[in-house]
């Protein structure tokens, strides 16, 4: 039984935020670590990175991006409700030690899931540079959480309504010919924008991590449907990451493989319209 | 002549009897008795016969009477009057003529005939005439579902026997006095005695007689193995075909239930000490229900929103209603066996952290990771693992959507690879989820294919294309990611390799393409990485799986135990059950130390 204890919506309703009890999993989430979902019994498995923790109220937060049938039903769930199942934390956590000035960049909802890994930047004592991106205004989300533990954030958007006008890569480019000490580079949002940051950082050579979100099922390494190629080899997203080296990620196959189901997506909406 | 003393004819060995002709049954049910009913022509006249068990004999009625020693002219069917006496069944030397031969009913289609002249090879009934009979029962076939009909539902192929066709099946065991069959059985079910109580009529008895060795017998009758195990070791099947125990285990399993029988055992000498099983599979139900019925109190842990493992996931619905699997659960449940769904262990508890809270732990969690072929093109879309594939239809159950949410993978027309019985499970999958062609490409010929023998028969029987000595070397796709067609290259065989089996090397410039929208990758599973990423301790043999003792099931890590695929690579339903009720001895062995 993991009840939801609070529910906002951002972004204009188009990226909520749920608070999940679930103590178990709260006592051992990390950062990065991701659960998997299935609100009801016909309902499909998604994967969901973790995007804050209470391990003392044994509360995860999750926050989502409204796309499809399941997170579209979701989002009609009220503070209270019950979701059938939530399995984790799943995955490998990210890897986290003090090394210096870390610089994260985050667009969208990637946003939700870079907070939790720049908290804990920064509680192991590093000097976090933040680089957050959103379509407009509106659609920025967790500008103050980033805030609070960032000790430096700019912000950008794409039609210049807030913060800078443009994408996270100019900021991000203005920051890699500055500065020298940069030891790593966080890179989480739209594969289009990960794939961006990856070709900019490797001009620099500098180490960058990003984290993936391809079709999963099981979560559990059972299924291989979240295969990505890194180098020369096949990755399973869901026990060998979901970090990776950007570097030597494909990302064209990875969205790619994104797209296969588009179609089946809208049949299922239009089905439960129906 | 009727000779009324005829020992071997005994009350249980007719029950099944029917006219080779009309198929009418002989059998009428009275009050109080069953009875053998024939006609029979005497001096020119036509009379009822009625033979009545009267303890180990047979009384006879008859509206003439009929002296001891009297020929009789003729025994005929009560319904269609044809005469049941044929010459060609008696052995032919003695010329015996009509009327010296009576029926012995063991058959169900065709009676048999005792000739009644001294010398003659069919005179009397001796243990060994006894036998002779016996290997004229041919074996029984299961009736199934229609081929055309069943490739458009998802429901099980096989209705499985009926009680006369179960009852006269196990007519045909010989009661071996030093069984073979049980030596082939991985949980050592005493086949023998529960194929007995089957002649006896005591179907309950039967399956109670089977669960004190096997806690899913409904679910081992459909799956296991039987010609490759009990049935290859039977007798019956070094000159004919052996007997078919696991169509009668599966009848006396599915008998139990259906007539609502199965009875709660109480467990006396309860025990304070605690079980942790990782992995609700085959493997690890054996050894909750084994503990549990120990008095331990045992914990199950599965870390998908399901329970049964492989049975749920990766067995399709036609080869094992999940209903039965659910039922053989519940059954666990009454048992008091505690099930926590959604736990992956190694992540949200650790193997150490389980130590601590319990007295033993038996990991079972199987061999879960796809294993790819690595070449070109395999990350395409519309290419699946065959774990992927299955889990979708049979977990998430893909096959109804978008009544469910998850797609279902489609294809018009699909290649699989591989020819074990996974390979099997998705071919019929596809088949029933509209796929108009679906091949199976095997790199080794078809003497090899590691698949069942009636597995490979369905598939065939459903209109699945086979080509064997066939490897694929490139997935083509489109420019829109989904695959186009499958490069394959001919194959031969060579001396054999380390495994026994004839090595398969491809042959120069024999590459060709099959067409398909489709594919799906079966050939095996590796072993699960996260169990091992917070147990380090745990070791792992060569091939990466748990290093663990044969024979006790013992890991690297005191307490620990660890049995089925994560030992031994992908396997059976029965042999991970079979590694259960090892680990399960030893525990209780070491627990009850103490």
């Amino acid at each position: 039984m993991f009840q939801i204890v609070r529910k906002q919506e951002m972004a204009k309703g188009t990226i909520v935020r749920f608070d999940i009890s679930a103590p178990k999993i709260a006592a051992k989430v990390k950062a990065g670590q991701f659960v998997i979902l299935r609100i009801n019994e016909t309902g499909e498995r998604i994967p969901l990175t973790v995007a804050d923790k209470d391990e003392f109220a044994g509360i995860i937060t999750i926050i989502f991006q409204v796309v499809g049938k399941t997170t579209a039903l979701m989002r009609s769930l009220k503070e209270g409700d019950i979701i059938k199942d939530v399995v984790g934390p799943l995955g490998k956590p990210a890897n986290i030690n003090k090394m210096g000035t870390v610089l994260m960049v985050g667009g969208g909802t990637g946003v939700a899931i870079l907070h939790h890994i720049a908290k804990a930047f920064k509680e192991a004592g590093n000097f976090v540079i933040g680089i957050i991106g959103a379509k407009d205004k509106e659609l920025m989300i967790l500008e103050n959480e980033m805030n609070a533990v960032c000790d430096e954030l700019i912000i950008t958007t794409d039609d210049g309504s807030y913060g800078e006008r443009g994408f996270v890569t100019q900021p991000l480019k203005k920051y890699l010919e500055e500065r020298y000490d940069i030891k790593i580079v966080y890179a989480i949002g739209p594969i289009i924008m990960m794939k961006n940051v990856c070709i900019l950082t490797k001009k620099f050579n500098i180490p960058t991590m990003v984290s993936l979100n391809p079709i999963m099922i099981d979560g559990t390494g059972m299924c291989g449907g979240c295969r990505v190629k890194v180098g020369d080899k096949t990755q399973f997203c869901c026990v060998d990451g979901p970090d990776f080296d950007g570097h030597l990620v494909n990302f064209d196959e990875l969205e790619k493989r994104n797209n296969l189901y588009l179609k089946d997506e809208k049949l299922s909406l239009l089905f439960s319209i129906r | 002549m009727l000779d009324l003393d005829i020992k071997y004819l005994k009350f249980k060995t007719y029950l099944n009897t029917y006219c080779p002709y009309c198929h009418q049954s002989f059998n009428v049910e009275t009050k109080d008795k069953k009875q053998l009913v024939l006609k029979a022509v005497f001096k020119g006249q036509e009379t009822d016969l009625i033979l009545s068990p009267y303890l180990d004999v047979f009384e006879v009625e008859s509206s003439i009477p009929i002296e001891t020693n009297e020929v009789l002219d003729d025994i005929l069917c009560p319904e269609c009057h044809k005469s049941l006496i044929s010459k060609e069944i008696c052995c032919g030397e003695c010329g015996s003529p009509v009327g010296h031969v009576i029926i012995s009913a063991l058959s169900r289609l065709i009676p048999f005939f005792i000739c009644l002249k001294k010398g003659c090879e069919w005179h009397g009934l001796t243990k060994s005439d006894e036998r002779k009979i016996k290997l004229k029962i041919p074996r029984q076939e299961m009736p199934e579902q229609d081929k055309t009909l069943r490739i458009h539902n998802h429901q099980e192929v096989p209705y499985g026997y009926t009680s006369e066709l179960a009852s006269l099946e196990a007519g045909r065991c010989l009661q071996c006095k030093a069984p073979k069959c049980v030596e082939g059985c991985p949980v050592d079910i005493d086949i023998p005695a529960f194929i007995k109580l089957m002649r006896e009529n005591d179907f309950d008895g039967a399956a109670k007689k089977i669960k004190e060795r096997n806690v899913l017998p409904a679910v081992c009758g459909r799956v296991c193995p039987q010609e490759s195990q009990c049935e290859a070791k039977c007798i019956l099947g070094i000159k004919d075909m052996p007997v078919a125990i696991g169509r009668l285990e599966r009848f006396v399993a599915d008998f139990e239930r259906k007539m609502d029988l199965v009875k709660i055992p109480v467990i006396k000498n309860k025990t304070n000490k605690r079980i942790a099983v990782v992995g609700s599979g085959p493997g690890g139900l054996t050894v909750a229900a084994d503990m549990a019925l120990l008095g331990y109190s045992v914990t199950v842990f599965e870390a998908l929103h399901e329970l049964g493992g492989v049975l749920t996931y990766g067995i399709p619905e036609f080869r094992l209603p999940k209903s039965i699997v659910q039922f053989e659960i519940n059954y666990l449940k009454e048992l008091g066996v505690r099930f926590e769904l959604n736990h992956v262990i190694g992540n949200i508890l650790t193997v150490d952290e389980l130590r601590e809270h319990f007295d033993a732990v038996y990991i079972g969690v199987g061999a879960g990771l796809p294993v790819f072929m690595g070449v070109e093109g395999e990350s395409l879309g519309n290419v699946f693992s065959s774990n992927e594939y299955l889990t979708r239809m049979n977990l998430m159950k893909a096959y109804r959507f978008p009544e469910y949410d998850t797609p279902m993978p489609k294809g018009n027309k699909v290649v699989i690879v591989g020819g074990g019985n996974v390979a099997m499970d998705c071919a019929r999958t596809a088949i029933r989820t509209g796929s108009t062609e679906v091949t199976i490409v095997y790199r080794r010929s078809r003497h090899e294919l590691p698949a069942r023998l009636e597995e490979v028969h369905h598939a065939e029987e459903e209109g699945i294309k086979f080509k064997l000595l066939t490897s694929p070397v490139r997935y083509i796709g489109t420019d829109y990611n989904s695959l186009k067609a499958v490069e394959c290259i001919k194959m031969e065989l060579v001396e054999p390799d380390s495994s026994g089996r004839r090595r398969p090397v491809p042959i120069k410039d024999s590459n060709f393409i099959i067409e398909c929208d489709s594919a799906i990758i079966a050939i095996g599973t590796g072993p699960n990485p996260i169990i091992f990423s917070t147990s380090p301790d745990l070791k792992r043999n060569k091939w990466g799986y748990i290093d663990a003792n044969e024979k006790t099931m013992e890991t690297s890590i005191p307490k620990v135990y660890a049995g089925g695929d994560i030992v031994t690579g992908s396997a059976t339903v029965i042999l991970a059950m079979g590694a259960g009720r090892a680990a399960a001895n030893t525990m209780h062995k070491q627990l009850s130390k103490k």
